[in-house]
């Protein structure tokens, strides 16, 4: 008797009950979808007040002061860049290795890094303090013919993040066109004129499907390179100084595998969201959860390395600066937020490991949740240690933030899930013509191997309807 | 002689594949695999074997976008920074190529992505009044094939898509 892996996905079924379940997700979500709606609307008010309250007292209020300049809004930037990196990335890669299981669940995975990175924007501005003037931070020329300085990588911060997000856009929108010709031909009213507007005249020819192939390699081809410069980039921002702690080798790479880390947790958790708010069970399956766990605990335990590489390349490397900054990490102030960032980093994705926690919904999304809490305090305690505890003893001080700056934090989960919820409901959040597609193939292939199958007179394959690979 | 666009619907991909299959093989007189288009709900390179390799220039224009990118990004901050010779180098060239080897990059992923994008719109003739062919069924589960031809042949050409078992036929005329 063969063994025959689950499936990822039923082939069984209609392309019509595709664009049915999906076309009915935009229109008819339950009732914990307005809930959570509500949620984030309210978090972003307290966001919005707490932004009101810092503009008008001033930066004092969010406890900016020497000899932390930057702390978590910086923090929370780089998370927020971080978190915009699976869904594009890993979109692009799975895209040029054939991984057709990533065909459900990769559009909202790329509208999480739009949101992400457009949540990511709004922290430069916020920390500036004067946001009326929140267009110096772009790289024009000033009146009196000044330019930025193009040796910064925070001029650099600018140039790859905007064009992170409109090749994130891009490659987005043009994954879409041809489900926004099916939402132009299946809708009414005000959404037949924006899915019109949209699709741009779409028609599924051969000729498009040509052009379309080939745009959507070449895209993914560009992204892949793209995302990993923006976030060493971003890393740049702190190796290229010469602070402890921030002065390593290792940081593009560590900060790469710390954005996918993080990425991938979020996807965890907006699957287990989707499949329940739009009924999604049949596309969302637990199969292909599982897929996504097994790789997030791969990146875990990269992450994990890489931790360790640095750790182990300070204390070796013998600078005392470094190494003290290391020592009170683990031992000082700021020590259980540490213990608590490698707990959920590095001992928690083992529960990945268990086929029996990956499938279980609500393990993973307090899993996922988790994952992601030790990924802001990663970058968390990227910022802060290193300022409290710089080369200049007497500047030394410990800062956990004010009510203001948490509140601020706190409301850009907020706006997150705002914009992500309200595009999940305007646009159609599983690709299905390409979920079509992997029906189509797989019922294909399947049909090609009974057939080689029955040449050979080989018995047929029994189907474990529970069964699976660890 | 006046020409008219047909277009028959069919209910799976295998049917309008062995259609335009017939079509190659000429058994319809004065028809070719030049005047056929095939519309489908979901991508079939397979049809390449009987619509023969159609070329796509996409990657051409990224080319193109690449190296403009490259090329625009040195001169756009080479000229920025050889007009600002105030700003204090620290010893450093004023001209930084390290440094701006980093956003040359950033410019020709930026300008390369743009390009191609741009020419997809173009190339894929995208931006076109839909013609009154269209199905609407085609972006469900039906294959379509439109084919543009003379008048004389409009009947062979329906009994061949009804060898198919073709599911509807539209025609229109062209003007």
């Amino acid at each position: 008797m063969t063994m025959v892996t689950e499936k990822d996905i039923n082939e069984q079924i209609a392309w019509a009950k595709i664009n049915t379940d999906v076309l009915k997700s935009m229109e008819n979500p339950r009732p914990a979808y307005w809930v959570t709606l509500a949620v984030c609307i309210a978090m972003v008010s307290t966001a919005v007040v707490a932004e009101y309250i810092q503009y008008t007292v001033g930066m004092g209020t969010a406890n900016l002061n020497n000899p932390h300049m930057w702390d978590m809004y910086i923090a929370a930037f780089v998370f927020w860049i971080g978190m915009s990196h699976s869904g594009t990335l890993l979109s692009a890669i799975l895209h040029l290795i054939h991984a057709d299981w990533r065909k459900p669940i990769y559009r909202f995975a790329e509208a999480m890094t739009t949101f992400s990175l457009l949540t990511a924007g709004i922290f430069p501005m916020i920390h500036l303090g004067r946001v009326w003037n929140l267009y110096w931070v772009l790289p024009y020329v000033s009146d009196r013919g000044i330019w930025p300085n193009f040796r910064s990588p925070l001029v650099w911060d600018a140039f790859a993040i905007t064009t992170y997000l409109t090749a994130s856009m891009l490659f987005l929108f043009v994954g879409m066109i041809p489900d926004l010709a099916i939402c132009r031909d299946n809708t009414t009213g005000w959404r037949k004129k924006l899915y019109g507007i949209l699709a741009l005249g779409w028609i599924g020819s051969d000729r498009q499907w040509r052009h379309f192939r080939k745009i959507y390699l070449l895209m993914a081809c560009f992204l892949i390179p793209l995302a990993v410069s923006v976030h060493s980039i971003v890393s740049a921002d702190f190796a290229m100084s010469i602070m402890p702690g921030w002065h390593i080798t290792s940081f593009p790479p560590y900060f790469v595998a710390g954005a996918l880390y993080s990425g991938c947790a979020a996807i965890i958790t907006l699957f287990i969201l989707l499949r329940y708010f739009f009924r999604f069970e049949d596309y969302m399956t637990l199969p292909i959860m599982e897929k996504t766990a097994k790789l997030t605990f791969a990146i875990a335990m990269v992450w994990t390395y890489l931790n360790l590489i640095e750790f182990a390349s300070v204390w070796y490397g013998h600078d005392v600066y470094n190494k003290e900054l290391l020592i009170a990490k683990a031992t000082g102030a700021y020590a259980w937020i540490f213990w608590i960032m490698l707990f959920c980093g590095s001992v928690l994705p083992f529960a990945l490991a268990f086929r029996k926690l990956r499938r279980h919904m609500p393990t993973m999304f307090v899993v996922s949740l988790f994952l992601n809490l030790g990924m802001f305090f990663e970058r968390w305690m990227i910022v802060a240690p290193t300022l409290s505890m710089s080369q200049e003893p007497h500047q030394w001080d410990i800062m956990y933030g004010s009510i203001v700056e948490w509140a601020i934090v706190f409301g850009s989960f907020g706006w997150f899930g705002m914009l992500f919820l309200i595009f999940v409901k305007v646009f159609p959040s599983v690709s299905m013509y390409e979920v079509k597609e992997m029906v189509f193939h797989r019922k294909r292939s399947a049909g090609e191997e009974d057939l080689a199958r029955m040449t050979d007179h080989a018995k047929p394959v029994t189907q474990t309807t529970g069964g699976g690979s660890a | 002689m006046s020409k008219k666009r047909m277009m028959g619907l069919f209910g799976d991909f295998e049917e309008a594949h062995d259609a335009i299959a017939d079509i190659r093989r000429n058994e319809v007189p004065g028809l070719t695999v030049d005047d056929v288009t095939m519309t489908s709900p979901i991508e079939h390179p397979e049809v390449e074997e009987v619509l023969g390799e159609r070329p796509v220039h996409i990657q051409k224009f990224t080319l193109f976008g690449a190296i403009f990118g490259v090329v625009f990004g040195f001169m756009f901050l080479a000229a920025a920074q050889a007009s600002f010779l105030v700003q204090p180098q620290g010893g450093k060239p004023v001209i930084a190529l390290p440094s701006n080897i980093v956003l040359m990059y950033e410019m020709l992923i930026f300008f390369a992505v743009w390009l191609t994008f741009f020419a997809f719109i173009f190339l894929s003739g995208l931006l076109k009044k839909r013609s009154s062919l269209y199905s609407e069924k085609v972006s469900l589960d039906q294959v379509a094939i439109i084919v543009e031809i003379d008048e004389s042949i409009g009947e062979s050409v329906k009994g061949l898509f009804e060898k198919h078992r073709v599911l509807e036929i539209r025609e229109e005329a062209i003007r």
